[in-house]
């Protein structure tokens, strides 16, 4: 379980977030919803201890920590694939940093490749494959991080909009197959409905959770579930009147 | 051959050719200025006599750019890792390229002596400044992205150095040493002008005072030819390194 209580982080005298509070249940998956430049990517890099908090308390599984940082796996909507290795490589970056056994972690992400899709295409180039196939590796290499906790920033928003869609029902796969946890910042709304247990809606400057939505439906989802598109309904509706409450 | 391959032949055929014409049209003496076929025929006649030297500044250009490379490169990974190594260091480095280098050419020859060792220091100098500046500059280029990424996986620095930085700043690095690499030939040559007893530099002085001019031609020739040889060789391993498309 992932409790945050009372984060705050200040740009200039101006509070980005404050008082900001998250409760992530262990194997949930958490959207925090909100339109672009409202602090979203600032929050994960505070989670992440990339810039450091101006106050407020962090505990994962009951232990208190300054950041999550060697904690939770990252995933960007940038795939940040180096171009210089192969997709084999690039997934077993996060062994390959750690020092662990090679041959194990090799085996592991061969059968990764295979579950998603990339089976044969170990030994590509990053720039000889799609975007979709790309992000895909960059998903197995987020999965060869080993760490029970996932943050997805806006993973999947650089690819167009019918990858896209074949690409929500991997990301599920995350919380149903591989039991993460999640936490996920995104600025679409469908992908949120489709994927989340709960969703909280940002306000921008200084960001805050003014609505959430907990749609109690099983995964994986159809679009065109009525009680998802009265939610949808419910949620731009939100976000219309500018998310200020 | 390609389209601007061919057109930049033609251009050279063309100027060398008014060149040709222009010495025979007013039959300027050798000794003023030899006609490019004379130059050629001087360049591959004399051979015998040209190779020794060209052998000795070659390695003084190649062992500047070896030191060049040995200093560089840790000075510049040194500077990307405590950017307070950089803000002291960089006035100096600045300041070294203020100096005009060829005005130490006769000190060098003092303190280092007639012999190669000179010659290389002067070659190192010159080399040594735009590989430091262009590979502090390659590595400082990556993406934040990718290092909170490698900082989340708890990379160390040497590790996400050999992974991420040193690849990313590759292409940059290329860039340096091929300016590097065809100026090294400069600082060679005024080296062996100030104090020399072989060399291609001094094999000049020696047949301009002598009034050799098509010697001194075949000289600045050989010349040329190393330095593109020098950068053609960076240009393909380059080629043979980067083979990604970033």
């Amino acid at each position: 379980m992932l409790q945050v209580t009372d984060l705050a982080k200040y740009y200039n005298g101006h509070p980005v977030f404050s008082g900001f509070d998250l409760h992530l249940p262990t194997g949930r998956f958490q959207v925090l919803l909100g339109p672009s430049g409202c602090g979203k990517t600032t929050l994960f890099n505070t989670l992440t201890g990339v810039i450091p908090k101006d106050a407020g308390t962090i505990t994962w599984q009951g232990q208190a920590v300054t950041h999550l940082g060697n904690l939770c796996a990252y995933m960007h909507q940038k795939d940040l694939l180096l171009p210089w290795f192969s997709l084999m490589d690039n997934a077993l970056l996060p062994a390959r940093t750690r020092g662990s056994d090679m041959a194990g972690a090799r085996d592991r992400a061969g059968q990764l490749f295979v579950r998603l899709g990339l089976g044969g295409f170990e030994s590509h180039r990053p720039d000889q494959v799609s975007g979709g196939m790309r992000q895909r590796c960059a998903l197995v290499r987020t999965l060869m991080f080993d760490r029970d906790l996932i943050l997805l920033d806006e993973p999947l928003s650089a690819l167009d909009a019918i990858t896209r869609q074949r690409h929500q029902h991997l990301l599920l796969l995350l919380q149903t197959e591989f039991a993460k946890t999640i936490l996920m910042i995104t600025h679409d709304v469908d992908e949120a409905l489709l994927l989340a247990d709960d969703i909280f809606l940002l306000t921008p400057m200084p960001m805050g959770v003014f609505c959430r939505f907990s749609p109690a439906l099983p995964k994986p989802r159809a679009f065109d579930a009525p009680e998802l598109l009265r939610t949808k309904a419910r949620i731009l509706h939100h976000l219309e009147k500018g998310g200020v409450s | 051959m390609n389209r601007s391959g061919l057109s930049a032949a033609a251009l050279i055929s063309l100027l060398l050719g008014a060149w040709e014409g222009a010495v025979r049209l007013w039959q300027i003496p050798v000794f003023i200025l030899p006609p490019p076929s004379r130059i050629l025929e001087t360049a591959v006649l004399q051979a015998t006599v040209l190779l020794p030297h060209a052998a000795v500044t070659g390695a003084e250009i190649c062992l500047g750019i070896f030191l060049a490379l040995a200093t560089a490169v840790p000075l510049a990974v040194a500077m990307f890792a405590k950017p307070v190594l950089e803000k002291a260091l960089s006035p100096f480095l600045v300041a070294s390229q203020a100096i005009p280098v060829f005005a130490l050419a006769p000190l060098l020859v003092i303190w280092l002596g007639y012999g190669i060792a000179s010659k290389v220091f002067m070659a190192w100098i010159i080399i040594f400044f735009p590989i430091t500046v262009s590979l502090l500059q390659g590595l400082k280029s990556c993406d934040a992205e990718y290092r909170i990424l490698f900082s989340l996986m708890g990379a160390p620095f040497f590790k996400t150095l050999a992974l991420l930085y040193w690849p990313w700043a590759l292409p940059q690095f290329f860039a340096g040493l091929r300016v590097g690499v065809s100026v090294a030939t400069i600082g060679a040559v005024i080296g062996e002008w100030v104090g020399a007893q072989q060399g291609l530099g001094f094999l000049m002085i020696q047949s301009n005072a002598r009034l050799q001019t098509p010697l001194v031609f075949a000289a600045i020739l050989w010349l040329t030819a190393m330095g593109l040889f020098l950068w053609a060789l960076v240009g393909i391993l380059e080629k043979k390194i980067i083979t990604w498309k970033s």
